[in-house]
């Protein structure tokens, strides 16, 4: 069963600062990881290697930095890594060019895992996308994947429903934080991640004359947050007195 | 042309609403699509439609690769400039594989969405809910998803008429098979819809104590609880329905009461635009002070029960 998976290098959005002037995000200097659902997917292909055999290859379409994050995923159980870097002004459209492309030129595979959404864009498009462009089925928001010979039965959560799904390879699969508890690599482990091979591809190599954007940035703002901000610190029965006086006065206890 | 679709009737009236105001400033029309079935034609007519295309299928089922291939044929012999969809899991998976299809741009969960020299301007929230990214089309068609809510549909006129063309499309056809769909369990909760939510986190010990919650929400008149991710995701005290945040419910509510929950910015994301937020929780430091309107720093297990008692006599 060989396996690749899309991870992407994403600022931690736990650790991001607000300018308090200016309401806008100050994203200097944040510390960089691998997004949280990404790995969810790692671990899930690692899962089904394990039972199944075969390779995983991991796919990161960002900044030369981002190799020292796939060592990590490397030491948790991928077997090969491959970077490339995108152009300056990469959007869903080219970033998913390349991801499809760098997947064709690995070859062979049978499932292609994502997490369902980055944790810093969170638009949940890049998984269907390069479904689309590699024209196999896709299996959504999955919260359980089980690998059989000739096929994969998976079960998509709809929040109000599941729906289970079979499907023949190759196939992609986007995965929710749900399906499982992404391990921790040993000691061991990382230092033999690092005889394991990372290859830089140029982005021209394999998305040529499909790196043109569709949609530009215009601006990254703040969001308005206009809260009173009151904190009642009497004591209690007097804190509650007050909350529920203003509750009324601004009418919305009726 | 607009085209406007969502395999949910609610959503699509709400995005007919916007579809119309972006029609009338591009000097075009507004369609909306059903696909397999032709019943809420005349519905979405009455509601803005200027006509709708009812795509004659045997198909029953949703399926991403099959419904996008639908939609590709309509929007290629339509010409369209701007394609919105309804922002559930369901949409925005299809917008994925439709904007791959069409090799063209798509913003996802957008909650405004104006023209601009002819092109589509969206805003997004990023980052956990802590910036809005603004973003403008350079290609087209323009592919938009708009979550529940954001929008209120127009009220209906039952004069407004429009045609409803039937037409049969070719499409490819999936190699893969739905073999079960199964209701969650859910308690039936909408917290979308409610007026009034209380809301628990992880300050709650065990799960009886929810009931704390509940008689807080009952002289509220609210009657709807919801909670943060750990809850309903890790410990599974209250079902899915009931989760406000980013991956779970955003909600809108008049008032909204948060118990114990520390203030995740995922959670954040949830529930900021309800109109009064109120906080409760023993630690003076918890960030959810800071998007509170009011705060009570204080045990909550002896915080709700006065509380309650208190809006209990203030209300009669």
């Amino acid at each position: 069963m060989n396996i690749i998976v899309c991870a992407k290098q994403v600022v931690d959005v736990s650790e991001i600062k607000v300018d308090s002037s200016t309401k806008k995000p100050i994203l200097a200097g944040v510390p960089q990881k691998i997004s949280d659902i990404d790995k969810n997917a790692l671990e899930e292909a690692i899962k089904i290697k394990e039972k199944h055999g075969g390779k995983i290859t991991v796919v990161t379409v960002g900044q030369s930095d981002a190799k020292e994050r796939i060592k990590e995923l490397l030491a948790m159980g991928a077997d090969e890594g491959v970077l490339v870097v995108p152009p300056q002004n990469a959007d869903y459209s080219v970033v998913s060019h390349i991801l499809a492309g760098a997947i064709k030129k690995i070859g062979s595979y049978n499932i292609v895992l994502c997490g369902e959404a980055s944790i810093d864009m969170f638009s949940g498009q890049m998984g269907p996308r390069v479904a689309g462009l590699l024209n196999i089925p896709q299996i959504t928001y999955a919260q359980h994947v089980n690998v059989e010979k000739d096929k994969v039965i998976s079960e998509r959560n709809l929040g109000d429903k599941a729906v289970t799904i079979e499907s023949p390879y190759p196939v992609l699969i986007t995965v929710t934080k749900e399906i499982n508890q992404p391990r921790l690599p040993s000691l061991m482990q990382i230092l033999a991640s690092s005889s394991k091979p990372i290859h830089e591809w140029p982005a021209n190599d394999v998305a040529s004359g499909k790196l043109e954007p569709k949609i530009k940035t215009i601006d990254i703002k703040g969001v308005p947050m206009a809260r009173k901000n009151v904190i009642f610190k009497d004591d209690l029965d007097q804190s509650v007195t007050k909350l529920v006086d203003e509750l009324a006065k601004v009418g919305v206890l009726r | 042309m607009v085209l406007v679709y969502s395999d949910d009737k609610k959503l699509t009236l709400e995005l007919l609403n916007k579809g119309k105001e972006l029609s009338k400033e591009l000097g075009k029309k507004v369609t909306a699509i059903c696909i397999g079935h032709d019943s809420f034609a005349k519905e979405y007519l009455e509601h803005g439609a200027d006509n709708v295309i009812a795509a004659e299928t045997d198909l029953h089922t949703f399926k991403a690769e099959e419904y996008a291939s639908i939609l590709e044929k309509i929007a290629k012999e339509n010409n369209n400039e701007v394609i919105l969809i309804g922002s559930n899991k369901n949409g925005k998976e299809l917008a994925g594989r439709l904007a791959a299809k069409l090799d063209t741009g798509c913003v996802t969960d957008c909650i405004n969405v104006h023209v601009k020299d002819n092109k589509i301007v969206t805003e997004r929230m990023v980052y956990s809910g802590n910036a809005i990214a603004v973003e403008q089309f350079t290609s087209h068609p323009q592919i938009v998803t708009i979550p529940p809510k954001a929008f209120n549909p127009l009220p209906k006129n039952e004069g407004h008429k429009g045609e409803v063309i039937k037409k049969k499309f070719d499409f490819e056809k999936s190699p893969s098979k739905i073999t079960k769909v199964q209701e969650m369990k859910t308690e039936g909760v909408s917290v979308e819809d409610a007026e009034i939510i209380v809301s628990c986190g992880r300050g709650f010990k065990n799960k009886d104590d929810i009931k704390l919650v509940r008689e807080l929400a009952d002289v509220l008149k609210g009657r709807t609880v919801g909670c943060s991710r750990p809850i309903a995701a890790d410990l599974k005290w209250l079902s899915e329905d009931h989760w406000i945040g980013l991956s779970g419910h955003k909600v809108k509510p008049k008032l909204y009461i948060a118990c114990g929950i520390s203030g995740q910015i995922q959670h954040i994301a949830g529930m900021r635009d309800s109109g009064v937020i109120v906080a409760i929780n023993k630690d003076p430091e918890a960030l959810i002070f800071k998007s509170a309107d009011y705060g009570i720093v204080g045990d909550l297990y002896q915080v709700i029960p006065k509380l309650t008692s208190a809006i209990k006599d203030k209300m009669g």
